[in-house]
């Protein structure tokens, strides 16, 4: 196991080499010019030509290249020009609000679409099965800023019953003590019910937002992979036992369906990441997500490009997790 | 004596896209404590869904029995509640299938798998239920039964998976086995061993045992009396010497004369012409009638009944049943 995890984590070595690549071209070949940006649009030539040659944008590409991957081996990201940070320095501020919405919406697309898709397969053409399709339908359909906007639209302009989706706690309350970070967390361990709830109200809505491509995929699969996993010989052995539909269901086929489901989960992390640079842009959100939107628009480099190194990072973590996962669900996998 | 289980005029409906079917139309049979009946057939004849239907097995919303009894010790299954059919299925009637490679769960240890009915049945606490497992795994002669209740299903071969199986569904001391095609799926030394293995079973627990099969080599083995069934009814009942001696219908005869024989002259292997009718569009008369070398013009408009030879043998031809010499 150990050796397999080693030889897993060497083999992210050459793929994050890639991803370091491709990021660094494409942002690159990106329209807009981060000196002018700096200097400010009414700037003389003299001083553009003088920031570009500080920044190195004049070397060749190559050269470049080398710079940054020298930079990236030192664990440093660069520096955000549109904030004056060090982009660590930002991220360090920023990820504990998108690991918080990121976690949240896993968390509600698993409590929806588990059992969602287990009753939508034991009673299939019911009218659970038919109303979870419809529901899937669209939530995988919808994009997230439509969805996002509708969100607001509805549940804060019309009903009111949310808070303005304009960052993480009210304007007029104190976050709660930083410990962690996440505020749902940091103010239930100083008993901060005030922060809590303010927190868990502006949370609730991105959060949604966020989980429903999730849980529409997540649901579709656990109902296929389930329908599938009844069908074979063994619930039919289970059932010929004598055993209760909810030992044949809960026992006998979740553990077998949930097999492909850990894959689609897996995967469906990376997309959240994702989908939360839009969804923390439509919610003032003040993670990972929004500011590299910003840094996209004041053409920063290196926020988006550690952004992507990120998520490349993560994605590659939870596939080898999922793969750990897989060992302990499914004996016939074991690792040598 | 009163049979154990006694199935009474069984009709099963399967509902398709492309109609309603009788897959089992009509079928009675019983079988005596300590006795195996076999069942015998082509696939497609009816007899897997018999089992099933004696299981309350049958495939949700798409099977149903219509009509019929299902006789176990004065009660007829098909009324039984469901609750209560889960205290008899794995308890007083139990079932082997066909495929011992996909019939066990790959996730659980066989140990589990095996103590789980015990412990439902039983009424045992987890680790008697486990001796007793363990204790199960070596009546059926498998090796370190202490080691193999460790593993999992994909660590044994196919015959050891279905002497698991069957020291599954032994466990509880079933008055009822029932073994669909038990043997099919295994290579042939370990055919006989399984076989073996169920028949000292039967001596030792006095089983009843439902052996269902198109293998007429296993029947000749292993059963004390034979049903045969063609396209969901029975057309012939016997006890085995009478059915491989003297068969009447002239499908049995048509089995019997497709099994090569070692001895005697080597003639060709004779087989019966003509495919099985389908369950939508059935004969309105004999269903075997287009297949049937004796065949009369009567053949294919009265169905013929059941006839009464004496003996417990029973027949299902119009030419018997007019005592008509072929």
């Amino acid at each position: 196991m150990l050796q397999f995890i080693t030889r897993r984590l060497l083999y992210l070595i050459p793929s994050l080499l890639g991803i370091v690549l491709i990021t660094f071209i494409l942002s690159r070949v990106l329209p807009g010019d981060p000196a002018l940006m700096i200097a400010g649009e009414q700037a003389p030539q003299h001083v553009v030509e003088n920031i570009r040659t500080q920044l190195g944008l004049n070397d060749p590409l190559y050269v470049q290249f080398g710079a940054y991957v020298k930079q990236l081996l030192q664990g440093d990201l660069g520096v955000a020009w549109h904030t004056g940070h060090t982009v660590l320095e930002d991220f360090a501020v920023r990820l504990p609000a998108t690991i918080e919405l990121g976690f949240v919406s896993l968390l509600i697309a698993l409590l929806v679409a588990i059992p969602v898709g287990i009753v939508a397969a034991t009673k299939k053409e019911s009218i659970v099965d038919h109303i979870s399709r419809i529901f899937s339908l669209i939530g995988a359909c919808m994009p997230v800023f439509w969805l996002g906007l509708l969100l607001i639209l509805f549940f804060y302009s019309k009903l009111g019953i949310a808070p303005a989706p304009m960052g993480r706690i009210g304007g007029d309350i104190l976050p709660p003590t930083n410990i962690t970070g996440l505020y749902l967390v940091d103010s239930l361990l100083t008993a901060d019910w005030v922060a809590f709830k303010q927190s868990l109200s502006h949370l609730l809505l991105p959060a949604i937002c966020l989980s429903a491509g999730t849980m529409a995929i997540i649901a579709r699969m656990m109902r296929s992979s389930m329908l599938e996993v009844i069908g074979q010989d063994y619930i039919r052995t289970a059932r010929a036992k004598g055993l209760n539909e909810r030992s044949v269901v809960y026992k006998h086929a979740l553990v077998n369906a949930s097999i492909p489901t850990v894959t689609m989960i897996g995967l469906q992390i990376g997309y959240l990441l994702g989908g939360a640079v839009i969804t923390e842009t439509i919610f003032a959100w003040p993670g990972v997500g929004s500011y590299v939107t910003e840094s996209i628009l004041a053409t920063d480099y290196a926020p988006i490009q550690a952004f992507t190194l990120l998520s490349a990072v993560v994605y590659s973590c939870i596939n080898l997790l999922v793969d750990m996962v897989y060992g302990l669900i499914d004996p016939r996998i074991r690792y040598e | 004596m009163e049979p154990v289980l006694a199935v009474e005029q069984l009709e099963t409906e399967f509902v398709t896209n492309g109609g309603v079917f009788k897959a089992v139309d009509g079928v009675s049979f019983h079988v005596h404590q300590g006795e195996t009946l076999g069942v015998v057939g082509e696939s497609g004849c009816g007899k897997s869904v018999t089992s099933l239907s004696i299981m309350g097995l049958l495939p949700k919303k798409i099977g149903r029995v219509k009509s019929g009894r299902i006789q176990f010790h004065g009660s007829d299954l098909l009324d039984v509640p469901e609750k209560q059919m889960r205290s008899i299925r794995g308890n007083r009637i139990a079932m082997i299938f066909q495929e011992p490679m996909t019939s066990l769960n790959p996730v659980f240890r066989i140990g589990d798998q095996l103590a789980e009915a015990i412990q439902l049945h039983m009424k045992l606490k987890r680790k008697e239920a486990m001796r007793h497992a363990v204790e199960m795994l070596r009546k059926v002669g498998i090796p370190h039964p202490e080691s193999v209740a460790q593993e999992y299903p994909h660590q044994l071969s196919g015959g050891m998976r279905q002497r698991v199986m069957i020291a599954m569904a032994m466990s509880c001391n079933p008055e009822v086995l029932i073994a669909d095609e038990p043997t099919t799926a295994l290579d042939v030394t370990i055919q006989a061993q399984i076989l073996d293995l169920m028949r000292q079973l039967q001596e030792e627990e006095k089983t009843s045992i439902l052996l269902i099969t198109h293998d007429l080599g296993v029947v000749a083995e292993m059963c004390h009396r034979v049903v045969v069934m063609y396209a969901g009814q029975v057309v012939e009942e016997a006890d085995v010497d009478t059915l491989f001696e003297s068969p009447q219908h002239p499908y049995t005869q048509g089995l019997l004369s497709s099994l090569p024989q070692l001895a005697g002259e080597q003639d060709r292997l004779e087989s019966i012409p003509g495919t099985v009718p389908s369950p939508l569009n059935m004969p309105p008369g004999c269903r075997f009638a287009p297949r049937c070398k004796y065949r009369v013009e009567a053949c294919e408009q009265v169905q013929p009944g059941l006839t009464d030879m004496g003996g417990g043998h029973r027949c299902r031809c119009l030419l018997v049943e007019k005592g008509v010499a072929r």
